[in-house]
Protein backbone atom coordinates (compact mmCIF):
# COMPACT_ATOMS: atom_id res chain seq x y z
CA UNK A 1 0.00 0.00 0.00
CA UNK A 2 1.34 3.40 -0.96
CA UNK A 3 0.81 6.11 1.66
CA UNK A 4 -2.18 8.45 1.17
CA UNK A 5 -1.27 12.16 1.13
CA UNK A 6 -2.29 14.15 4.19
CA UNK A 7 -5.24 16.52 3.77
CA UNK A 8 -5.53 17.62 7.39
CA UNK A 9 -5.12 21.30 6.36
CA UNK A 10 -8.19 21.28 4.05
CA UNK A 11 -11.38 23.24 4.91
CA UNK A 12 -14.04 20.62 4.27
CA UNK A 13 -16.96 23.05 4.68
CA UNK A 14 -16.33 24.17 1.10
CA UNK A 15 -14.10 21.44 -0.37
CA UNK A 16 -15.04 17.81 -1.00
CA UNK A 17 -13.57 15.58 1.68
CA UNK A 18 -11.75 12.45 0.46
CA UNK A 19 -14.23 9.58 0.60
CA UNK A 20 -14.81 6.07 -0.73
CA UNK A 21 -14.69 7.32 -4.33
CA UNK A 22 -11.34 9.05 -3.83
CA UNK A 23 -9.87 5.93 -2.24
CA UNK A 24 -11.18 3.71 -5.03
CA UNK A 25 -9.27 5.91 -7.47
CA UNK A 26 -6.08 5.61 -5.40
CA UNK A 27 -6.45 1.83 -5.12
CA UNK A 28 -7.20 1.42 -8.82
CA UNK A 29 -4.38 3.66 -10.06
CA UNK A 30 -1.87 1.83 -7.87
CA UNK A 31 -3.21 -1.68 -8.62
CA UNK A 32 -0.83 -4.17 -10.25
CA UNK A 33 -3.00 -4.20 -13.37
CA UNK A 34 -2.92 -0.43 -13.86
CA UNK A 35 0.75 -0.10 -12.97
CA UNK A 36 1.47 -2.65 -15.71
CA UNK A 37 -0.73 -0.82 -18.21
CA UNK A 38 0.76 2.60 -17.39
CA UNK A 39 4.36 1.41 -17.25
CA UNK A 40 4.04 -0.30 -20.64
CA UNK A 41 2.49 2.81 -22.08
CA UNK A 42 4.85 5.35 -20.58
CA UNK A 43 8.08 3.41 -20.30
CA UNK A 44 10.98 5.76 -19.78
CA UNK A 45 13.26 3.88 -22.17
CA UNK A 46 13.94 5.47 -25.56
CA UNK A 47 13.62 8.93 -24.00
CA UNK A 48 9.89 9.20 -24.48
CA UNK A 49 8.64 12.67 -23.49
CA UNK A 50 7.59 13.27 -19.88
CA UNK A 51 3.91 12.33 -19.49
CA UNK A 52 1.45 15.06 -18.48
CA UNK A 53 -1.07 13.97 -15.84
CA UNK A 54 -4.20 16.10 -15.40
CA UNK A 55 -6.76 15.77 -12.68
CA UNK A 56 -10.05 17.56 -13.31
CA UNK A 57 -11.85 18.48 -10.09
CA UNK A 58 -8.94 18.05 -7.69
CA UNK A 59 -10.91 18.96 -4.54
CA UNK A 60 -8.60 18.36 -1.59
CA UNK A 61 -5.88 17.26 -4.01
CA UNK A 62 -5.54 13.78 -2.51
CA UNK A 63 -5.62 11.96 -5.87
CA UNK A 64 -3.34 14.30 -7.83
CA UNK A 65 -0.92 14.47 -4.93
CA UNK A 66 -0.90 10.66 -4.76
CA UNK A 67 -0.04 10.38 -8.47
CA UNK A 68 2.59 13.11 -8.18
CA UNK A 69 4.13 11.54 -5.08
CA UNK A 70 4.20 7.98 -6.41
CA UNK A 71 4.87 8.61 -10.09
CA UNK A 72 7.96 6.41 -10.06
CA UNK A 73 6.12 3.45 -8.52
CA UNK A 74 2.97 3.85 -10.63
CA UNK A 75 4.32 5.07 -13.98
CA UNK A 76 7.81 3.68 -13.64
CA UNK A 77 9.44 7.10 -14.03
CA UNK A 78 9.84 10.20 -11.86
CA UNK A 79 9.89 12.73 -14.74
CA UNK A 80 6.12 13.14 -14.76
CA UNK A 81 4.33 16.49 -15.00
CA UNK A 82 1.15 16.97 -12.99
CA UNK A 83 -1.48 19.69 -13.28
CA UNK A 84 -4.86 20.20 -11.58
CA UNK A 85 -8.05 22.02 -12.48
CA UNK A 86 -11.02 22.84 -10.26
CA UNK A 87 -13.96 25.30 -10.42
CA UNK A 88 -13.45 26.02 -6.73
CA UNK A 89 -10.57 28.39 -5.95
CA UNK A 90 -10.32 27.06 -2.41
CA UNK A 91 -9.90 23.56 -3.83
CA UNK A 92 -7.11 24.85 -6.10
CA UNK A 93 -5.26 26.32 -3.11
CA UNK A 94 -5.87 23.20 -1.02
CA UNK A 95 -4.54 20.96 -3.80
CA UNK A 96 -1.40 23.03 -4.09
CA UNK A 97 -0.78 22.61 -0.39
CA UNK A 98 -1.59 18.89 -0.38
CA UNK A 99 0.92 18.31 -3.19
CA UNK A 100 3.63 20.40 -1.53
CA UNK A 101 3.25 18.72 1.88
CA UNK A 102 3.57 15.27 0.29
CA UNK A 103 6.56 16.36 -1.80
CA UNK A 104 8.37 17.69 1.26
CA UNK A 105 7.87 14.39 3.08
CA UNK A 106 9.28 12.46 0.12
CA UNK A 107 12.24 14.80 -0.29
CA UNK A 108 13.03 14.40 3.41
CA UNK A 109 13.21 10.63 2.83
CA UNK A 110 15.31 11.05 -0.29
CA UNK A 111 12.50 9.70 -2.47
CA UNK A 112 11.54 10.97 -5.91
CA UNK A 113 8.31 12.65 -6.90
CA UNK A 114 6.76 14.09 -10.05
CA UNK A 115 6.82 17.73 -11.07
CA UNK A 116 3.67 19.67 -10.18
CA UNK A 117 3.19 22.64 -12.51
CA UNK A 118 0.21 24.09 -10.66
CA UNK A 119 -3.54 24.31 -10.37
CA UNK A 120 -5.84 26.30 -12.60
CA UNK A 121 -9.29 27.63 -11.74
CA UNK A 122 -11.54 26.65 -14.62
CA UNK A 123 -14.42 24.70 -16.09
CA UNK A 124 -13.29 21.15 -16.97
CA UNK A 125 -10.68 21.19 -19.76
CA UNK A 126 -11.71 24.52 -21.34
CA UNK A 127 -8.38 26.21 -20.61
CA UNK A 128 -6.17 23.48 -22.06
CA UNK A 129 -4.47 23.31 -25.42
CA UNK A 130 -5.54 20.33 -27.55
CA UNK A 131 -3.63 17.07 -27.47
CA UNK A 132 -1.41 17.69 -24.44
CA UNK A 133 -2.84 15.41 -21.74
CA UNK A 134 -1.46 11.87 -21.47
CA UNK A 135 -3.37 10.73 -18.38
CA UNK A 136 -6.60 12.39 -17.30
CA UNK A 137 -8.26 11.52 -13.99
CA UNK A 138 -11.81 12.60 -13.15
CA UNK A 139 -13.87 11.95 -10.04
CA UNK A 140 -16.98 13.74 -11.27
CA UNK A 141 -19.96 15.26 -9.56
CA UNK A 142 -21.87 12.02 -10.18
CA UNK A 143 -24.89 12.16 -7.86
CA UNK A 144 -28.20 12.55 -9.77
CA UNK A 145 -29.77 15.90 -8.92
CA UNK A 146 -32.80 17.89 -10.11
CA UNK A 147 -30.52 20.59 -11.44
CA UNK A 148 -26.87 21.49 -11.84
CA UNK A 149 -25.47 24.19 -9.54
CA UNK A 150 -24.31 27.18 -11.59
CA UNK A 151 -20.58 27.66 -12.02
CA UNK A 152 -18.84 30.47 -10.18
CA UNK A 153 -18.49 33.47 -12.50
CA UNK A 154 -15.29 34.93 -13.80
CA UNK A 155 -15.81 38.02 -11.68
CA UNK A 156 -13.95 37.70 -8.45
CA UNK A 157 -15.83 37.52 -5.22
CA UNK A 158 -13.91 37.44 -1.98
CA UNK A 159 -16.93 36.95 0.26
CA UNK A 160 -17.54 33.42 1.41
CA UNK A 161 -21.05 33.19 2.75
CA UNK A 162 -22.61 29.96 3.91
CA UNK A 163 -24.57 29.90 0.60
CA UNK A 164 -21.36 30.25 -1.43
CA UNK A 165 -19.75 27.40 0.48
CA UNK A 166 -22.85 25.22 -0.02
CA UNK A 167 -22.84 25.90 -3.74
CA UNK A 168 -19.13 25.10 -4.08
CA UNK A 169 -19.70 21.86 -2.21
CA UNK A 170 -22.77 21.06 -4.35
CA UNK A 171 -20.65 21.54 -7.50
CA UNK A 172 -18.41 18.74 -6.25
CA UNK A 173 -21.20 16.12 -6.17
CA UNK A 174 -24.40 17.22 -7.97
CA UNK A 175 -24.43 15.80 -11.50
CA UNK A 176 -27.89 16.64 -12.89
CA UNK A 177 -29.78 14.06 -14.99
CA UNK A 178 -28.47 10.53 -14.21
CA UNK A 179 -25.60 12.33 -12.45
CA UNK A 180 -24.03 12.46 -15.90
CA UNK A 181 -24.38 16.03 -17.16
CA UNK A 182 -20.87 17.14 -16.22
CA UNK A 183 -19.30 13.77 -17.03
CA UNK A 184 -20.89 13.86 -20.51
CA UNK A 185 -19.24 17.20 -21.17
CA UNK A 186 -15.89 15.86 -19.99
CA UNK A 187 -16.21 12.72 -22.14
CA UNK A 188 -17.03 14.85 -25.18
CA UNK A 189 -13.76 16.77 -24.69
CA UNK A 190 -11.52 13.68 -24.51
CA UNK A 191 -10.84 13.23 -28.27
CA UNK A 192 -9.57 16.79 -28.40
CA UNK A 193 -7.75 16.93 -25.06
CA UNK A 194 -6.01 13.53 -24.90
CA UNK A 195 -2.67 13.22 -26.67
CA UNK A 196 -2.84 11.49 -30.04
CA UNK A 197 -0.21 8.89 -29.21
CA UNK A 198 -0.62 8.00 -25.56
CA UNK A 199 -3.82 9.57 -24.21
CA UNK A 200 -5.84 7.69 -21.60
CA UNK A 201 -8.40 8.66 -18.95
CA UNK A 202 -9.68 7.24 -15.66
CA UNK A 203 -13.25 8.23 -14.86
CA UNK A 204 -15.28 7.25 -11.84
CA UNK A 205 -18.93 6.27 -12.33
CA UNK A 206 -21.65 5.21 -9.89
CA UNK A 207 -24.42 2.69 -10.62
CA UNK A 208 -26.98 5.46 -11.20
CA UNK A 209 -24.82 6.87 -14.01
CA UNK A 210 -25.78 3.71 -16.00
CA UNK A 211 -22.15 2.74 -16.58
CA UNK A 212 -22.95 0.10 -19.22
CA UNK A 213 -24.73 2.71 -21.30
CA UNK A 214 -21.81 5.12 -20.84
CA UNK A 215 -19.34 2.45 -21.96
CA UNK A 216 -21.49 1.54 -24.98
CA UNK A 217 -21.46 5.21 -25.94
CA UNK A 218 -17.65 5.30 -25.83
CA UNK A 219 -17.42 2.07 -27.87
CA UNK A 220 -19.31 3.91 -30.61
CA UNK A 221 -16.47 6.45 -30.88
CA UNK A 222 -15.06 3.90 -33.31
CA UNK A 223 -11.62 2.52 -34.12
CA UNK A 224 -8.73 3.80 -32.08
CA UNK A 225 -10.58 3.86 -28.76
CA UNK A 226 -11.18 1.32 -26.03
CA UNK A 227 -12.98 1.33 -22.70
CA UNK A 228 -12.87 -1.09 -19.79
CA UNK A 229 -13.85 -1.20 -16.12
CA UNK A 230 -10.59 -1.43 -14.20
CA UNK A 231 -11.73 -0.96 -10.60
CA UNK A 232 -14.91 -1.46 -8.57
CA UNK A 233 -15.96 -0.76 -5.01
CA UNK A 234 -17.10 -4.38 -4.87
CA UNK A 235 -20.42 -3.65 -3.20
CA UNK A 236 -23.51 -5.33 -4.60
CA UNK A 237 -26.15 -3.36 -2.74
CA UNK A 238 -26.70 0.33 -2.22
CA UNK A 239 -27.22 2.97 -4.86
CA UNK A 240 -23.66 4.21 -4.89
CA UNK A 241 -21.81 1.23 -6.22
CA UNK A 242 -18.72 2.72 -7.79
CA UNK A 243 -16.48 1.78 -10.65
CA UNK A 244 -13.52 3.26 -12.47
CA UNK A 245 -13.51 3.06 -16.25
CA UNK A 246 -10.35 3.47 -18.24
CA UNK A 247 -10.81 5.07 -21.67
CA UNK A 248 -7.76 4.94 -23.90
CA UNK A 249 -6.44 5.39 -27.39
CA UNK A 250 -5.42 2.05 -28.85
CA UNK A 251 -3.20 3.18 -31.72
CA UNK A 252 -0.15 3.66 -29.50
CA UNK A 253 2.98 3.43 -31.61
CA UNK B 1 1.90 28.29 -11.26
CA UNK B 2 5.07 27.39 -13.04
CA UNK B 3 6.02 29.19 -16.26
CA UNK B 4 5.93 25.77 -17.95
CA UNK B 5 2.14 25.76 -17.47
CA UNK B 6 1.83 28.46 -20.17
CA UNK B 7 2.92 25.85 -22.70
CA UNK B 8 -0.29 23.88 -21.99
CA UNK B 9 -2.85 26.67 -21.59
CA UNK B 10 -4.97 28.47 -24.16
CA UNK B 11 -7.92 30.86 -24.18
CA UNK B 12 -11.07 29.30 -22.71
CA UNK B 13 -13.34 31.12 -25.17
CA UNK B 14 -14.61 28.58 -27.73
CA UNK B 15 -14.30 30.88 -30.74
CA UNK B 16 -10.61 31.48 -29.97
CA UNK B 17 -9.60 27.80 -29.97
CA UNK B 18 -9.15 27.58 -33.73
CA UNK B 19 -7.10 30.77 -34.01
CA UNK B 20 -3.31 30.67 -33.89
CA UNK B 21 -3.20 33.88 -31.84
CA UNK B 22 -4.89 32.34 -28.78
CA UNK B 23 -1.69 30.43 -27.92
CA UNK B 24 0.44 31.12 -26.06
CA UNK B 25 -1.36 33.49 -23.74
CA UNK B 26 0.61 36.66 -23.02
CA UNK B 27 1.69 37.41 -19.47
CA UNK B 28 0.86 40.96 -18.37
CA UNK B 29 2.12 42.77 -15.26
CA UNK B 30 3.29 39.47 -13.80
CA UNK B 31 5.07 39.11 -10.49
CA UNK B 32 7.51 36.24 -10.54
CA UNK B 33 8.83 34.22 -7.64
CA UNK B 34 11.60 31.68 -7.79
CA UNK B 35 11.73 28.39 -5.96
CA UNK B 36 15.05 26.72 -5.44
CA UNK B 37 14.88 23.30 -7.02
CA UNK B 38 17.63 20.69 -7.20
CA UNK B 39 19.04 20.26 -10.72
CA UNK B 40 17.00 17.66 -12.58
CA UNK B 41 18.61 17.07 -15.98
CA UNK B 42 16.44 14.02 -16.75
CA UNK B 43 13.27 16.05 -16.34
CA UNK B 44 14.50 18.91 -18.55
CA UNK B 45 15.69 16.47 -21.23
CA UNK B 46 12.36 14.65 -21.29
CA UNK B 47 10.23 17.79 -21.13
CA UNK B 48 12.09 19.25 -24.11
CA UNK B 49 10.53 17.01 -26.83
CA UNK B 50 7.00 17.89 -25.70
CA UNK B 51 7.53 21.65 -25.52
CA UNK B 52 6.14 24.01 -28.12
CA UNK B 53 9.45 25.80 -28.56
CA UNK B 54 8.13 28.83 -30.45
CA UNK B 55 5.59 29.44 -27.69
CA UNK B 56 8.35 29.13 -25.09
CA UNK B 57 10.48 31.69 -26.95
CA UNK B 58 7.56 34.12 -26.80
CA UNK B 59 6.85 33.44 -23.12
CA UNK B 60 10.52 33.75 -22.12
CA UNK B 61 10.95 37.04 -23.93
CA UNK B 62 7.70 38.49 -22.57
CA UNK B 63 8.76 37.62 -19.02
CA UNK B 64 12.18 39.20 -19.56
CA UNK B 65 14.26 36.02 -19.62
CA UNK B 66 17.39 35.63 -21.81
CA UNK B 67 16.51 35.12 -25.47
CA UNK B 68 16.21 31.46 -26.39
CA UNK B 69 17.75 30.13 -29.62
CA UNK B 70 15.40 30.01 -32.64
CA UNK B 71 15.49 26.21 -32.71
CA UNK B 72 15.26 23.88 -29.70
CA UNK B 73 18.54 22.19 -28.78
CA UNK B 74 18.81 18.49 -29.53
CA UNK B 75 19.06 16.14 -26.57
CA UNK B 76 22.81 15.76 -27.09
CA UNK B 77 23.33 19.50 -27.43
CA UNK B 78 21.41 20.16 -24.25
CA UNK B 79 23.28 17.46 -22.33
CA UNK B 80 26.59 19.11 -23.15
CA UNK B 81 25.46 22.72 -22.76
CA UNK B 82 25.54 23.56 -19.08
CA UNK B 83 24.48 27.16 -19.58
CA UNK B 84 21.40 26.28 -21.61
CA UNK B 85 20.48 23.54 -19.12
CA UNK B 86 20.71 25.96 -16.25
CA UNK B 87 18.68 28.64 -18.06
CA UNK B 88 15.92 26.16 -18.87
CA UNK B 89 16.00 24.87 -15.30
CA UNK B 90 15.40 28.40 -14.01
CA UNK B 91 12.76 29.25 -16.58
CA UNK B 92 10.77 25.99 -16.62
CA UNK B 93 11.15 24.51 -13.17
CA UNK B 94 12.01 27.27 -10.72
CA UNK B 95 10.01 30.27 -11.88
CA UNK B 96 6.42 30.73 -10.76
CA UNK B 97 3.95 33.43 -11.69
CA UNK B 98 2.29 34.57 -8.46
CA UNK B 99 0.24 37.61 -9.55
CA UNK B 100 -0.71 39.28 -12.82
CA UNK B 101 -2.74 38.21 -15.79
CA UNK B 102 -2.64 36.21 -19.01
CA UNK B 103 -4.03 37.87 -22.11
CA UNK B 104 -5.49 36.16 -25.18
CA UNK B 105 -3.95 37.51 -28.38
CA UNK B 106 -7.20 36.89 -30.24
CA UNK B 107 -10.07 38.18 -28.07
CA UNK B 108 -8.04 40.23 -25.61
CA UNK B 109 -9.64 38.62 -22.56
CA UNK B 110 -7.48 38.87 -19.44
CA UNK B 111 -7.26 35.89 -17.12
CA UNK B 112 -6.25 37.08 -13.66
CA UNK B 113 -3.63 35.22 -11.66
CA UNK B 114 -3.96 35.51 -7.90
CA UNK B 115 -1.77 33.71 -5.38
CA UNK B 116 -0.39 31.61 -8.22
CA UNK B 117 -3.80 30.41 -9.45
CA UNK B 118 -4.96 31.56 -12.90
CA UNK B 119 -8.72 32.08 -13.16
CA UNK B 120 -10.13 30.66 -16.42
CA UNK B 121 -13.77 30.87 -15.36
CA UNK B 122 -15.47 33.05 -17.94
CA UNK B 123 -17.90 35.87 -17.24
CA UNK B 124 -21.45 35.19 -18.49
CA UNK B 125 -21.12 37.13 -21.74
CA UNK B 126 -18.20 34.98 -22.92
CA UNK B 127 -19.57 31.53 -22.02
Amino acid sequence: MLPTPSTSHVAFERIYEPAEDSYLLLDTLSSENEKLFLQNRFRAASHSPSPLVLEVGTGSGVVLSFLNAHSEVILGRPDVLTIGIDVNKFACKATEQTVIVAQQELTAQNLSHGFYVGNVLGDLTSSLKAGEVDILVFNPPYVPSPELPSLPLGEDSTQTSFEDDSRLLALSYAGGVDGMETTERLLASLPEILSQQRGCAYILLCAQNKPDKVKDGIKRWGAGWAVETVGTSGKTGGWEKLQIVRVWRTDVK
Amino acid sequence: MKVLTLNFLTCAVKACKSTSTSFPLHPKDCELVSDTIEPNALLILNILPRIDWNALITTASELGFPTLPALPPTRDELESNEKMMSELHTLLLETQISEGSLVCGNCGHEYKIKEGIANFLLPNHLV
